[in-house]
């Protein structure tokens, strides 16, 4: 299998990485960097699981190939996190019981993450929309929808004060 | 499975790579899932630095990159009209990976922006190694296979008269999932009458078509009940669409003419 360089923006750090050619993002993120954040679903781009930002937009890591990341800043769930502390994400996420399997949170709260980026006061509905390519088989949604919205209330708040 | 990226640096040398058995990848949407699933080829090409990717409207006319984006669609003031069409294709993610030129290629029951651009009568410019040329995109649909050798550069069609345009897409898990049945609509008036009205389809059959009985009821005539009727009771008419896990065939005959009505009569 051929070798390919590649330079990206990783969680904020420059990141040099030499993938094998036509490898997905999503196997460079689990199989070579060991961030096991992002989770490997469906490979076909239906369940949202392995949902990363490039460049400020959501993507599906699993249709992504690695090569075509050079020059680009990737954020992963490893990303949120700062000194230790949970993104107001996470912390709505726990305390909202949001999360049960688990397995689908990482990919909603990069999807989350994503559309509070763009717009800090989103409707339920802009909420709906941005995890619509998501999909959750424990929670039935609501707890996921309410802890976003908490979270965008949370993180209004911190701006404000700030 | 050893796999070789290459970068085509002129739209004019991808029909030659894909002679050679190599794919172009555009958004992945389609491309890297085969790939995943090990059904891909030994070479993909990436045309990402061919300038595909910009929506250009001059006057009526609007003309979408290949490599633009359901995302770019869906923030572009402009294209308004447009927006239902591309928020009903999968999530965020999807939308900012998946392109118009990908959206082509897409096996029934995806290509809903394939219907929409069906419905505006659009054009497919594609370049073949020797020449640019253009053709109307239901001869690409049905031939489609034939045009995988061909790198498709853009999509144009002319902008409609304003609430001329409709769209509806059935599904089983709100708000989005495959299609039922995918309609679009352009539904022109003159003096109060339907005037050259064009409706498409989607997963009613192998790739996007045209429901030109229906559109054959309309003309001429006022958009009343008994028109809309005449035209939904014809809307299946000739159609094969498929059975899979989101409708049966038999399922998807019974509602595209409700679903016709329904989107007439709004």
């Amino acid at each position: 299998m051929t070798k390919v360089p590649v330079q990206f923006t990783l969680n904020g750090r420059e990141q040099n990485e030499f993938v094998d050619s036509g490898s997905t993002l999503l196997a460079a993120l689990r199989d070579k960097l060991g961030l096991y954040g992002t989770k490997a679903g469906c490979h076909q781009g239906t369940c949202g699981a392995c949902t990363v930002i490039i460049d400020g937009s959501p993507q599906l890591s699993c249709l992504t190939l690695a090569e075509r990341c050079a020059g680009k800043s990737v954020t992963t769930l490893e990303g949120l996190t700062g000194n230790g502390a949970l993104h107001p994400l996470q912390q709505a996420f726990m305390e909202g019981f949001a999360a049960q399997c688990g397995f689908c949170t990482p990919g909603m709260i990069l999807a989350a993450k994503s559309l509070l980026d763009r717009n800090p006061s989103p409707s339920r509905d802009d909420v709906i929309d941005a995890i619509s390519g998501n999909i959750c088989r424990c929670t039935g949604y609501d707890p996921i929808i309410n802890a976003i919205l908490t979270a965008a209330e949370q993180l209004r708040g911190a701006r404000k004060s700030a | 499975m050893s796999v070789t990226l290459l970068a085509a640096r002129q739209a004019r040398a991808v029909p030659a790579l894909q002679a050679k058995g190599g794919i172009v990848v555009a958004g992945g949407t389609l491309a890297v899932a085969d790939l995943n699933h090990g059904q891909g080829p030994g070479t993909l090409i990436i045309v990402d630095g061919l300038g595909l990717g910009r929506i250009e409207i001059k006057g009526r006319k609007v003309i979408l990159g290949a490599m633009v984006t359901m995302a770019q669609i869906a923030h572009d003031r402009r294209l308004k009209f447009l927006h239902p069409v591309s928020q009903s294709i999968g999530g965020p993610a999807v939308r900012a990976m998946a392109t118009i030129g990908g959206n082509l290629f897409a096996p029934a029951p995806y290509g809903d922006m394939a219907v929409a651009l069906l419905a505006l009568d659009a054009e497919v410019a594609l370049h073949d190694g020797k020449a640019l040329r253009k053709l109307p995109l239901e001869n690409f649909l049905k031939q489609r296979g034939k045009y995988e050798k061909s790198l498709v550069v853009s999509v144009s069609f002319a902008m409609p008269e304003a609430n001329s345009f409709r769209y509806v897409k059935a599904v089983r898990r709100k708000p989005v999932s495959a299609s039922l049945v995918t309609i679009a609509a352009v539904l022109p008036r003159k003096a109060g009458k339907v005037k050259d009205a064009r409706i498409a389809f989607g997963a009613m059959g192998p790739c996007a078509l045209r429901a030109r009985k229906s559109e054959r009821a309309l003309e001429g005539k006022a958009l009343d009940a008994s028109a809309i009727k005449e035209a939904a009771d014809l809307a299946a008419d000739g159609t094969a669409p498929a059975d899979d896990a989101y409708a049966t065939g038999w399922y998807r005959r019974q509602i595209a003419p409700i679903h016709l009505q329904r989107l007439l009569g709004a």
